[in-house]
């Protein structure tokens, strides 16, 4: 580079060329940023405008209600062992719904996920239209379908479990195909030449070499899931979001039951993060002392 | 290791192999057993409500219009689903119903019944049903023989459900519904003068000056809320957005505290990574209900929700990013002479910066499906129309019509952050 600018009679040129760049770009990013802040802060002026109560006068009550709960679950803390004992049947309502979902919507995601591989799937037309599906599982949001299903079979875990599965499959079944692209495909290749079927080639063949990333996916997933599966309960689908609402809506005096859901579903979701980031991290990294065997 | 010992040891593995291959299909299977007991789903088929279902699928692609005359004083009207913003005016009619003193209903296929004093229905096949109301009741004379299934007669209500529509007959009125494909009224409600007009006749009208009418007529349609509608989309991308960039440039600070190559303070660190698992163990329910509790509902509760949940998740995210970044760039820029901040705006964030856009875009994206959610629950954007126009068990094509909407919007946003983050990123790569 100095070499030739050594021996460039535009040194000068080039250079003033380079700043002027440099200066625009800065300038650029300048606009931009200033573009950005402004939309930011207009729209949370515009947010604020549309709420019941604006920020500015709610941000002093934002307390005031965690700390009503905090101060009922103090004051009858000899309760909260009990009422944790009420609501663990509703916990594990919850636990079950995500769990289930997660284990159909992979299953189904996984043989989906064969089907929109390039190179595996066994009908390759059906990849296109199948790979638009996944799509729109993916987008529709679960409480849409839940909020359907609610109102045709009756509340329950069965909707929840219903419309989290759909979403699991679109997530994953797009997930699980991007790993299965990277797999080789020599094992493939010698199954077909001794003549195995289709599903022997991608259950001998594709899966072993991939299951690790599999099972990855689907563990983030459940912990998603399990957030999922709370939220729906909120809007009736069972399970102990629907306790925490008919708790919250018993208001003051009654806050502790509310304390001690809050307190199961906070301790569910961060023992799940946990173990499935220990198991993940296992089965990325593998075992510290893993030892090679067949 | 001789030949036999390895081939017995092989053997183990395989058997042990084939034990867990076998193993893992059981445990699932025995546990989803455990399921369809614990969830009773053999009890499904009770709860099942196929009238629901059938409605909810028939309004989808169907709408009915409401005959009506009062048995009482003789007002007859006509409504579309029954709502008053979908009524006829009075002397105007859709063209299978002919006005008069005694107003016809045409409901094809050779269905035709009569208003008046004395309402007859002609059905096909079957003959004319003569009925009479008044004060004593349903007076209902039927053509000899059995009365069929679809017609349900009592003293004072008669009810005959044929596939042309609906007649029902009680003491104080008659009504008849018939059934529509399509979504009626989505472009204008009947008072518009552009309601009933073609794409050319309406893009003729345009052209001649009447583009601001007709668009606010369509903006303003009280069936479908085409304004309020996309005020309510507005609002949940803006609760996506507010939320994802908002928790985006609070993490990235804080990111820095919880990196182990940047904070070599242990406890802060440990402070700043217990923040975060708090943040997002909390997770979004708990805090959309603490937030509209102290901000009430609307976009704003929706919109600091999704920040808080998210600079967990961020902070986390952008945390180990950090501890990934190649020192080699920092030592360069320090050894120009660069004051600390210059070293992280040369040295650190032009590393960092393609993973964080990345990981922020695809948070985005999934945050316009939570804020759906999230509106639901805290009242705010598509989320809460949808719950609306659910709670009232009629409006599925409204319902039909918000389902449409948000997926496109989410279909949109995830080519948006797809197209931006392929634009940014392999831009930023060229540049270098």
């Amino acid at each position: 580079m100095t070499a030739t600018s050594h021996t460039n009679p535009d040194r000068a040129g080039i250079q003033d060329s380079y700043l002027a760049l440099a200066r625009s770009k800065r300038w650029m990013n300048l606009v931009l940023l200033i573009l950005f802040v402004a939309l930011l802060v207009g729209g949370f002026n515009t947010a604020g405008d549309r709420n019941a109560g604006g920020f500015w006068d709610g941000l002093p009550n934002v307390l005031d209600f965690p700390a009503d709960v905090i101060a009922e679950a103090i004051e009858r803390g000899h309760l909260l062992p009990g009422y944790m004992a009420k609501y663990l049947p509703s916990l594990i309502e919850t636990v079950n719904i995500a769990a289930a979902s997660t284990l159909l919507g992979a299953m189904i995601g996984l043989f989906l996920s064969l089907m929109v591989t390039r190179g595996l799937a066994p009908l390759p037309w059906l990849v296109g239209p199948l790979r638009r599906v996944l799509d729109l599982l993916r987008a529709v949001p679960e409480i849409v379908i839940a909020l359907v299903l609610i109102f045709m079979l009756g509340g329950g875990p069965v909707p929840a479990m219903i419309a989290i599965a759909l979403h699991t499959i679109g997530a994953l079944g797009k997930l699980f195909s991007e790993v299965n692209e990277n797999a080789s495909l020599k094992p493939v290749e010698g199954l077909a030449s001794v003549g195995a079927s289709w599903s022997q080639r991608m259950w001998l063949g594709v899966i072993p070499q991939v299951a690790p990333n599999y099972v990855s996916y689907a563990l983030l997933r459940f912990e998603i899931n399990i957030r999922a599966s709370a939220i729906l309960g909120f809007v009736g689908a069972g399970g102990i979001g629907y306790d925490l609402r008919n708790t919250m809506s018993w208001g003051q005096g009654k806050f502790d039951e509310a304390a001690a859901i809050f307190l199961l579903l906070f301790l569910t979701i961060v023992i799940v993060d946990q173990l499935s980031s220990v198991f993940r991290n296992r089965l990325t990294h593998g075992l510290p002392s893993a030892k090679v065997t067949l | 290791m001789t030949a036999t010992a390895l081939h017995a040891q092989t053997m183990v593995h395989f058997s042990r192999k084939r034990m867990t291959a076998l193993a893992l299909p059981l445990i699932a299977l025995a546990y989803f057993v455990y399921i369809f007991f614990a969830f009773d789903i053999a009890g499904l088929g009770d709860r099942i409500n196929v009238g629901n279902a059938r409605t909810l699928v028939s309004d989808t692609y169907s709408y009915k219009t409401h005959v009506t005359q009062d048995n009482r004083d003789g007002a007859f009207s006509i409504a579309i689903e029954g709502e008053r913003k979908g009524a006829y005016e009075t002397g105007t009619a859709p063209d299978w119903v002919t006005l008069g003193d005694r107003p016809v209903a045409d409901l094809g296929g050779g269905h035709i019944v009569t208003f008046g004093p004395q309402v007859t229905y002609d059905i096909p096949g079957y003959g004319t049903v003569v009925a009479e109301p008044g004060q004593r009741g349903v007076q209902a004379t039927f053509p000899p023989g059995d009365i069929p299934d679809y017609i349900s007669a009592s003293k004072n209500r008669v009810m005959i459900n044929t596939d042309a529509g609906r007649l029902t007959i009680t003491r104080n009125r008659t009504e008849v519904f018939k059934y529509n494909y399509g979504w009626e009224l989505f472009f204008f409600t009947l008072d518009s003068p552009y309601h009933g007009l073609g794409p050319v006749a309406l893009l003729g009208r345009a052209v001649s000056g009447e583009a601001g009418a007709i668009f606010h007529d369509f903006w303003t349609n009280r069936m479908w809320r085409h304004g309020d509608v996309a005020w309510a989309l507005y609002e949940t991308l803006l609760m996506a957005f507010l939320g994802t960039f908002g928790a985006a440039i609070i993490a990235l600070p804080l990111g820095f505290l919880a990196a182990k190559n940047f904070t070599p303070l242990r406890s802060l660190r440990f402070a700043a990574r217990r923040m975060f698992d708090f943040l997002r163990g909390v997770d979004g329910l708990i805090w959309t209900i603490v937030l509209s509790r102290a901000f009430g509902p609307g976009p704003l509760t929706g919109a600091l929700a999704i920040l808080l949940t998210d600079t967990g998740s961020f902070g986390k995210m952008f945390s180990e990013a950090l501890e990934n970044v190649d020192g080699k760039q920092i030592e360069g820029i320090t050894s120009t002479g660069a004051k600390p901040l210059q070293r992280y705006r040369f040295g650190v964030i032009p590393q960092i910066v393609p993973v964080l856009l990345s990981q922020i875009l695809y948070f985005l994206e999934s945050n316009t499906r939570s804020a759906t959610i999230i509106g639901a629950i805290t009242g705010g954007g598509i989320g809460l129309l949808l719950t609306q126009a659910i709670a009232t068990q009629k409006d599925w094509e409204e319902v039909t019509y918000y389902i449409v909407l948000i997926v496109l919007m989410v279909m949109a946003m995830d080519s948006f952050s797809g197209w931006l983050r392929r634009k940014l990123i392999n831009g930023d790569e060229g540049g270098h």
